[in-house]
C-alpha cells in the first residue's frame, strides 16, 4: 500500500493544491473543484484515502476487479461484490496536459490521465498524475496512488510518478 | 424481413440563421429552420404529424435549445408522434427513430430539428459556465469532472494522444482535418469561420488539452436545423428529389463513461459502423461523400476508421495532406466546412449537407461528380449513430 504522510504533506505535495493556494478567491474550505455525490457503492472509492487507501470493487466468485463501483460483476453477473483495498501502482494508459482553465480555483496546465491499475488488465481509471512537470508525463510511467482532500470526507485519488524507496 | 429504412425519404431541410453570438431564443431559431424545411417539401404546416429531436429538454445550458414541446405549441401542431430524447445513437438518433415511427405508419411527416444556442449560452462566463457551473457533481460526470476533466475536449485528447502513442499520428495530420473544413468554409456563406487557415496558423495556435488545440476543437453557435422525413410513397410530389435511406447505424458497446473506452476500436463508432454495412449491400468504395462528425478534428479521424474508409490506426496518413478528402478528392470530407469552421451544429449540419450535396445544391462547395451516396455520422466516444443516404 502507498500511503503517503500526514494531511499537511499530502496538501502540500501537489500541483493542484498548491494552485488552489494561490488563488485569492480561494477560502479556507478543501473544495476547489467539483466533487461527486457518491452513491452507497460509491462511498468507499472516495473515502478510502482517509486511510490511504484506495478501494476497488472486486467480485468473490470470480476474483474480477471492476470500476466504476456497481452491485453486480458485469463479468460473471455475481452480486458477491465489495470494495477491496488494491496495491495503488499502475500504469498511465493515456495522458493529456490540459491548459484550459475550466475552473477559477483550478489553474491550468495539469496532467489529466487514465491509468490501469496493476491488479488486472484493463482495469482503468481517470485520474490527475501530479508530483512532477507536466510534461514528463508519458503512456507506460508506473505511478503510485496518493490522495487529496476534495471536501469534507471525501478524497481524490491522484496519482504520482513511482520513486524508489530503501 | 423488410428493412424498414426503404419505406422513407428525406423530402425537406432547412437551416436558421447561423452564428456566433445571435442572441435570439431557441425557439425563435427552431422556428426558422423548421417553417424554411417545411417550405423547402413543400408542406404545408398542418400536414406535420411528427416532430423529433436531440436532446429534448433540460441539459446542459445551451445544448438544449428548444424541446418538443415549445415547438409543437408555437405552430400550433396536432402531433400523432413525438420525441425528444439524449440518449440515442449519436445526435442523429431522434432522426433514425422518426424514420422507424413513420415506417411503422405511427407518423407521415416528421419534423426533426437540432437546436443549438451555445455560444449565446456562454456569453457572460465562457466555457467553465457551461461545463463547471455546478460543483456537486452526481451524474456520471463524477468520474471525471473533480479531475479537472470536465469537458470533451480532455476525455477527447486522452484518445487522441493514444492514438499518436500507438500509430505515429502527428498534429500536421489532425491539422489536415481542420485546414480541409475551413477551405470548405470559404465555399459556404453560412459557415461562421471563412478566413484562410494555414498549416503555421494551425500549429501555432494554442493548446486546449494536449495534442488538440483551439483549431481540432469545433466552434460553439447559436443555431438550428430542419430536416423532414416523410412515408416514402408521399414522397415523390414533392418540389425536391427525395433522398432515400439505404441503411442506418446504432451501436453501444463498452461502458459509457468516457474514461473506460476499451482501446482505439472500441469506441461506438465502431458498432455503429458494423450495423449499418451489414443492412446494405453497399460498401465504403460506394461512398461518393462523406459528412462525419467532427466535435473534434480526431473524431472525424476515428469515423473513418470505423467506417472503413481507412484500416483503425491509419486515419492519420488518410488525411495527410488533405488530397484525399478534399472536395475534388477520392473521398470528400465535410463540404461545408464541417463543425470546426462551420459551427457546432451537432450532428445535424452533417445530415443536412449530405442532402444539399446528394441533390446538387451545394454551390461553389459543390462536389463535382454528383455525389449518389453520401455517409453521415454523428457523435463520438460512447455513443454514436450513422446514415447512409442516396438519390
Amino acid at each position: 500500500m502507498t500511503a503517503i504522510g500526514g494531511a499537511s504533506e499530502r496538501q502540500a505535495s501537489t500541483h493542484l493544491c498548491r494552485a488552489a493556494s494561490r488563488n485569492p478567491s480561494s477560502d479556507d474550505r478543501a473544495v476547489i473543484r467539483p466533487f461527486p455525490v457518491p452513491t452507497d457503492e460509491e462511498r468507499a472509492f472516495w473515502t478510502g484515502g482517509a486511510d490511504g487507501v484506495l478501494l476497488i470493487y472486486r467480485c468473490a466468485t470470480c476474483g474480477r476487479w471492476f470500476h466504476p463501483p456497481g452491485p453486480v460483476c458485469p463479468a460473471c453477473h455475481s452480486l458477491e461484490v465489495a470494495p477491496r483495498p488494491v496495491s495503488g501502482r499502475a500504469t498511465v494508459w493515456a495522458v493529456t496536459v490540459n491548459h484550459q482553465q475550466w475552473f477559477a480555483s483550478l489553474p491550468p496546465p495539469y496532467v489529466v490521465a487514465i491509468v490501469e491499475l496493476a491488479e488486472q488488465p484493463g482495469l482503468r481509471m481517470l485520474t490527475n498524475v501530479v508530483g512532477c512537470e507536466p510534461e514528463v508525463v508519458r503512456s507506460g510511467m508506473v505511478v503510485d496512488v496518493a490522495f487529496e482532500l476534495l471536501a469534507d470526507d471525501l478524497w481524490l485519488p491522484v496519482f504520482r510518478p513511482k520513486v524508489s524507496r530503501p | 424481413m423488410k428493412r424498414f429504412e426503404e419505406a422513407v425519404a428525406v423530402t425537406g431541410i432547412g437551416q436558421s440563421a447561423i452564428g456566433r453570438r445571435l442572441g435570439r431564443s431557441g425557439l425563435s431559431l427552431t422556428v426558422e429552420a423548421a417553417l424554411a424545411s417545411i417550405n423547402d417539401a413543400g408542406l404545408a404546416v398542418s400536414e406535420l404529424d411528427g416532430l423529433a429531436t436531440f436532446p429534448g429538454e433540460a441539459v446542459d445550458p445551451g445544448l438544449a435549445g428548444c424541446g418538443v414541446w415549445e415547438l409543437r405549441d408555437a405552430l400550433d401542431l396536432r402531433l400523432r408522434w413525438f420525441q425528444g430524447s439524449p440518449q440515442t445513437s449519436g445526435q442523429l438518433g431522434p432522426f433514425i427513430d422518426a424514420c422507424m415511427a413513420v415506417a411503422c405508419g405511427l407518423a407521415t411527416h416528421v419534423l426533426c430539428f437540432r437546436t443549438v444556442c451555445e455560444a449565446s449560452a456562454q456569453r457572460s462566463g465562457g466555457r467553465g459556465e457551461v461545463v463547471g457551473s455546478q460543483f456537486a457533481v452526481s451524474d456520471w460526470r463524477r468520474w471525471l469532472a473533480p479531475f479537472g476533466a470536465p469537458s470533451a475536449a480532455n476525455w477527447i485528447a486522452l484518445y487522441a494522444q493514444r492514438h499518436f502513442d500507438d500509430y505515429g499520428t502527428t498534429r500536421e495530420q489532425l491539422g489536415a482535418i481542420a485546414r480541409n473544413a475551413r477551405a470548405n468554409a470559404m465555399l459556404n456563406p453560412a459557415a461562421v469561420f471563412r478566413e484562410p487557415l494555414s498549416i503555421e496558423d494551425y500549429l501555432a495556435s494554442r493548446m486546449i488539452s494536449t495534442p488538440l488545440c483551439l483549431y481540432d476543437c469545433d466552434v460553439p453557435i447559436d443555431g438550428s436545423t430542419a430536416v423532414i422525413v416523410s412515408a416514402r410513397d408521399r414522397s415523390s410530389d414533392r418540389p425536391h428529389d427525395p433522398v432515400y435511406l439505404e441503411a442506418v447505424g446504432c451501436g453501444l458497446t463498452g461502458p459509457f463513461s468516457w474514461d473506460q473506452i476499451d482501446g482505439l476500436t472500441g469506441m461506438a463508432a465502431t458498432a455503429a459502423a458494423e450495423t449499418m454495412w451489414r443492412r446494405t449491400a453497399l460498401g465504403p468504395g460506394d461512398v461518393d461523400v462523406a459528412e462525419l462528425y467532427d466535435g473534434f478534428s480526431v473524431l472525424a479521424l476515428a469515423w473513418l476508421e470505423a467506417l472503413g474508409f481507412c484500416d483503425f490506426g491509419d486515419g492519420g496518413r488518410f488525411v495527410e495532406g488533405g488530397e484525399a478528402i478534399a472536395l475534388d478528392g477520392k473521398l470528400p470530407l465535410n463540404t461545408q466546412g464541417g463543425q470546426l469552421s462551420g459551427g457546432r451544429l451537432h450532428g445535424y449540419g452533417m445530415l443536412h449537407e449530405a442532402v444539399v450535396q446528394l441533390r446538387g445544391h451545394g454551390g461553389p462547395r459543390q462536389v463535382r461528380q454528383r455525389p449518389e451516396v453520401a455517409v453521415v455520422s454523428a457523435g463520438g466516444g460512447p455513443f454514436a449513430g450513422c446514415l447512409l443516404l442516396t438519390r
